[in-house]
């Protein structure tokens, strides 16, 4: 809402007040505004009259004009405009004016002297959107009554000062004038003077409403016959214009003053056109529709339009026909004032056209202003456009106008904002607000104006009075509640854990988006699943939630790569979105990418560079931290397509899949990346011990290396699996030492090196004690693998 | 020659050598050629036999002098020669201690984590439970229960990504706040923070369409505005400094009444006006508020006897005014060279016993 001071200063007195300073006290009482700025900004604009006007012999459209600005001399000005002719005012840009497109300086164009510049609506500095064509096109030409020499802003009302709120939902109020002029009063403790209405609220019987829709809450008509269209007076067009609104001519310009003043909408209707039957009905379902703006509308049956015998001639609270549009010729007016359902309009507006009209119906109307919005557009026309106002209304009223009443104590008042509050304060901010009340000690029976549409409750009026007396006035303090401890839960802590302990392990946290392209939902996928997409996206790239991260981890990658970053190695929490059925299912996933060493020294030659293993490395890490050691295992049989072939796993524990890891595909990145993605959710439903330490053996413990003799493509696993079943209690460790092909060993094979630790809790074991286990293990691996053991 | 002679000239041979040793391996060689099995003092040794007893003891006592002599002698050579080795070799382990050291790549929580992390440890100390719920939520918890019927004009303020009719990505975690106060089965007292992620249509310098809001609401008897502002003042100064002030200025929710944009005094230029808070003063951190009434009901709370207040705020512009980034999407893209700058202790006025 742009609120201009002169529209204002009608309804209120603002001598003395500073408009910045209107706009900071408005801003504590919670109306926050984006600026504050007079219409024109442009300087040293005074009103001329072009004495002489001549074409320039050089040029086939500049003029050479000299023009009084009552100064001593005449001054001559070049002027490219088709309009500029003897004996009209204008304005004229003085040598040093500044104008939005620089400093006006005198210059000499193609060879003749200009001494000043004569303006366009546009060139001081309108904005666009209430400027009509002709106002860019051609200079503007001021009526005759201006005085020349005297400041051209001044006389045309530009100099208006305007602040544009940002207004809170809630207060439709403050969508009129006179809304404002409450607020203003009630900071500045002055009374709003609101001019009284002569109003004739006697039936018309010449018009026939009919009203089909319980959407319909009020509607109210009134004739104006042989009104003469021209243009508004300057005052009026003025205030549009500082309001954000273009001038058209002064019967629509009407209609909208009075929207600005009031806060309730209104429609003039060609009354020839229209017809003496009026019908509010819901649109049929498919119905066609042609808005004032010339566009077709299809209308289905939640719109509600005004019609007659014909079809629709509006749709309501949105915009109006143009088969009833007012143009240059009509002379008689319909006026309509009407309330609609503010949720039916809100729906209706959001899909065809949000308008001022429609912003103010949704937020609701005052139901005691409509009728006065229609006797004061009646006036205006009267007054401005010379119609003749014909006797009575046609009205129809469903709303309720009773004042509401809040009975309140004093204490539920202070138990509330946690101040102390006299009777004296609340009386003095109840009288600011124009909230008349009774009083009985501390009890308060307080009436609100219709006006207030906001002010319902116990709350809302509490909300009131700490607003007008100052919520800067209380004093904070923590409250005294009963003693507990905070708490989170186990899978917030795991979360948190897991984060820190993924930084220890020298990757760096990243927050990707949750919403993906289609073609990244459909990476580095498992399983097919059921997408949750967005129904109206903001692009394709953010279109469907994740079911994982790898692919945010590598557009993350590629962020930096591109920017020359180094030592990308990272990972994401987050969750994983899918449907099950009816289901709609988050789960916890954690992803790691590595691409870059995670120790360095260049001179030194230390590189701990990433491979599949470290990357295996983090994750066991991360298991073993989870307190799963010993009950995960890696096998290759999982298929991602976007994972390279050879260097993949899929992590198993107790057999369910819960994550893989793998070197990225080439086709998807040249660079060797690895990738791991766990679900965390998953893992944090395994049961785990808590920590019991078990005893460390006194005794000596005894290494003993053997190697074995395989197929290349037999997984140590199997081995490994075997050892240890062989092995027994004794058998603590296995380490596989050495891997190995080439020379002295078979094409097709490998050797695997194994160092196995034997200890005993109780007691050293002998020589003899460990070579009979290790031989066991021996015997039973190559007999029961195909493999052989290897001389060393 | 005498007996004693030929023990004198041993001893004489023997320090004469000595004096010429160079290395540990010459004094060992030196040591077994005179006190090995068949070294010249071993032989001396045996000459004892052909002596009666008196000369025996005399020639004895020789003897082991010269022995004492000689392995004494041999000592101090051999310490001499291992710390000369010992000296030499530290010579040649010298380095250049300036080159560059080893870089280890530790890595770093996201800066939105840290501060999520600096909220909960502040809120779990002052007894509020870490609540959460669904991203992907209902309309009925995200908006319905929050007193924002369908088509109510304050929808706008937030435009949301729909799934369905019914479901949308949730915009605030507010939604949380229905959903704890719901499951409540006692209806007993409420005291939570609520972290997570949301999601509105909206992206400028400002503004990601995802972004992570921390809400925190206490639903209890006698709950005030001044408690709520007693609660801001400490939250803020512990993320702004102790010199932190609170200004409530009154504005709009549908979930709350009254409701409050909340600034705090500029902590660059301490309310003088910079740059930093646009010559205000007052830099605008969260919104909050006194439960609203409907809010209770909807979720099976008694208005006459709970009363409440809720706060929500965007870690984001936490993280922003806190490290000085002035693009939120600096935080999503995680520039590794911003992220890796959020990575240590900080010093200030976090010392909070002083």
């Amino acid at each position: 809402m742009k609120l201009s001071k002169s529209f204002l200063s009608d309804y209120i007195d603002l001598n003395g007040i500073d408009y910045n300073d209107l706009a900071e006290k408005m801003v504590s009482i919670g109306n926050e505004y984006d600026s504050v700025y007079k219409i024109c900004e442009s300087t040293n604009l005074v009103v001329g009259k072009v004495v002489e006007c001549k074409n320039h012999k050089d040029s086939d459209h500049l003029h050479i004009t000299k023009v009084d600005i009552g100064e001593k001399e005449l001054k001559q000005i070049v002027c490219g405009a088709p309009n500029v002719k003897e004996q009209i005012k204008v304005i004229v840009a003085k040598e040093g004016a500044i104008l939005p497109g620089g400093e006006i300086k005198k210059c000499t164009l193609k060879g003749e002297v200009s001494e000043g510049m004569i303006c366009s609506l546009a060139e001081i500095g309108l904005p666009n959107e209430v400027l009509k064509e002709e106002d860019s096109k051609g200079i503007h030409i001021l009526n005759d009554d201006a005085i020349v020499g005297t400041d051209a802003i001044k006389y045309l009302g530009y100099d208006d000062e305007v602040i544009d709120f940002e207004l809170t939902t809630n207060r439709a109020d403050l969508l009129s004038i006179i809304g404002m002029a409450y607020e203003v009063g009630a900071i500045y403790n002055r009374k709003p003077n609101i001019k009284k209405l002569n109003i004739d609220d006697s039936i018309n019987k010449d018009i026939i409403l009919d009203i089909k829709t319980d959407k319909c809450l009020m509607y109210l008509g009134k004739i104006v016959k042989n009104v003469q269209i021209k243009e508004s007076p300057q005052f009026i067009k003025s205030r549009l214009i500082a309001s954000g609104i273009r001038p058209i001519n002064n019967v629509v310009d009407i209609s909208n003053y009075v929207m600005l003043e009031y806060g309730n909408p209104l429609h003039f209707f060609d009354y020839d056109k229209l017809g003496n039957k009026v019908i509010i009905r819901c649109a049929n379902e498919k119905e066609k529709f042609t808005t004032l703006d010339g566009k077709e509308r299809i209308l289905n049956n939640s719109d509600i339009v005004i019609a007659n015998e014909d079809g629709p001639v509006a749709l309501a609270g949105v915009m109006g026909g143009l088969n009833t549009e007012v143009e240059n010729d009509t002379k008689n007016i319909f006026i309509e004032a009407a309330i609609f359902d503010p949720a039916s309009i809100r729906r209706t507006s959001n899909r065809i056209l949000r308008s001022e009209a429609s912003n103010r119906y949704e937020k609701g109307i005052d139901p005691n202003v409509t009728i006065k919005a229609l006797q004061r557009a009646a006036d205006l026309l009267e007054k401005y456009a010379s119609g003749e106002k014909q006797n009575g209304i046609a009205k129809y009223d469903n709303t309720n106008k009773e004042d509401k009443i809040i009975e309140i104590t004093l204490d539920k008042i202070n138990s509330v904002l946690g101040m102390n509050l006299t009777t004296d304060d609340v009386d003095n901010t109840l009288d600011r607000l124009n909230f008349s009340y009774e009083k009985n000690n501390n009890n308060y029976k307080v009436t609100i104006n219709s006006r207030r549409l906001d002010v319902n409750i116990k709350e809302d009026l509490i909300e009131e009075i700490g607003r007008i007396y100052g919520f800067t006035k209380i004093d904070g303090k923590l409250p005294i509640l009963q003693q507990k401890k905070g708490v989170r839960s186990r899978k917030n802590l795991v979360i948190k854990e897991v984060k820190n302990r993924l930084c220890s392990l020298g990757l760096t946290e990243v927050i990707g988006y949750s919403l993906l392209s289609e073609e990244k939902s459909n990476m580095f996928k498992i399983e097919d699943y059921g997408k949750i997409s967005v129904l109206d996206p903001m692009s394709e790239d953010r279109k469907i939630l994740r079911k994982q991260l790898v692919t945010s981890l590598l557009d993350i990658y590629n962020y930096n790569k591109s920017r020359n970053v180094n030592n990308i190695n990272i990972f994401e929490v987050g969750s994983s979105y899918f449907t099950k059925g009816d289901e709609y299912i988050e789960e916890v996933l954690v992803s790691g990418l590595l691409s870059d060493n995670i120790i360095t020294n260049e001179f030194n030659n230390v590189r701990i560079k990433p491979d599949f293993y470290l990357a295996k490395g983090i994750v066991e890490n991360l298991l073993k931290f989870l307190g799963l050691t010993n009950r995960y295992e890696f096998k290759s049989d999982i298929n991602v397509k976007e994972l390279h072939p050879g260097r993949k796993a899929g992590i198993y524990v107790e057999r369910q899949l819960i994550g893989y890891i793998g070197q990225v595909h080439p086709n998807v990145e040249k660079n060797e990346l690895y990738v791991f993605e766990l679900n965390l959710t998953k893992l944090m439903d395994k049961k785990v011990r808590n920590i019991k330490c078990k005893e460390i053996s006194k005794f000596p413990s005894v290494s003993k290396d053997l190697a074995f003799i395989v197929d290349r493509d037999v997984e140590a696993i199997n081995i490994i699996n075997e050892i240890k079943k062989s092995g027994g209690r004794l058998l603590k460790d296995i380490k596989v030492f050495d891997v190995y092909t080439g020379d002295n060993i078979d094409k097709g094979k490998k050797s695997i090196a194994f160092s196995l630790t034997f200890s005993d809790i109780s007691k050293t074991l002998t020589e003899e004690e460990v070579m009979s286990v290790f031989n066991k293990i021996i015997n039973d691996v190559t007999t029961k693998l195909n493999v052989s053991l290897r001389n060393m | 020659m005498s007996k004693e002679e030929r023990v004198k000239n041993v001893n004489d041979e023997i320090i004469n050598k000595l004096d010429k040793v160079n290395s540990l391996k010459e004094l060992n060689d030196l040591k077994v050629e005179y006190l090995g099995k068949k070294g010249k003092v071993t032989e001396l040794s045996s000459l004892m036999k052909d002596l009666d007893n008196d000369e025996k003891k005399k020639y004895g006592k020789l003897l082991n002098e010269l022995k004492t002599n000689i392995n004494t002698k041999f000592d101090t050579i051999k310490q001499n020669l291992e710390l000369e080795e010992i000296n030499k070799k530290l010579e040649e382990e010298k380095i250049d201690v300036t080159l560059p050291s080893t870089t280890i790549n530790v890595g770093t929580l996201h800066p939105v984590t840290r501060v999520i992390n600096e909220i909960e440890d502040l809120f779990l100390s002052m007894g509020y439970d870490i609540a959460e719920g669904p991203e992907v939520e209902t309309d009925e918890y995200c908006f319905e229960k929050l007193n924002l019927p369908k088509d109510h004009p304050a929808r706008d303020m937030q435009d949301s990504f729909y799934i369905n009719a019914e479901r949308l990505l949730r915009t605030q975690t507010s939604a949380v706040q229905a959903r704890v106060m719901d499951a409540n089965k006692e209806k007993s007292a409420i005291r939570i923070i609520c972290p997570g992620k949301v999601y509105r249509r909206e992206e400028d310098a400002t503004h990601s369409h995802q972004f992570t809001q921390m809400e925190g609401l206490i639903v209890d008897k006698n709950i005030s505005l001044a408690d709520l502002k007693g609660t801001l003042e400490v939250f803020m100064r512990k993320l702004f400094g102790k010199d932190r002030q609170i200004r409530l200025r009154p504005s709009y929710f549908p979930f709350t009444e009254p409701s409050f944009e909340v600034d705090i005094s500029c902590y660059k230029c301490n309310g003088e006006g910079c740059s930093l808070c646009k010559d205000t003063g007052w830099i605008e951190i969260l919104g909050a508020g006194v439960v609203h009434p409907n809010v209770l009901r909807n979720c099976g709370y008694d208005p006459d006897i709970y009363t409440g207040f809720a706060f929500g705020l965007g870690i984001e512009r936490v993280a922003m005014l806190k490290y000085g980034i002035n693009d939120v999407r600096m935080l999503f893209s995680n520039d590794l060279r911003l992220l890796n700058e959020v990575n240590r202790i900080e010093g200030g006025d976090l010392d909070e016993t002083k």
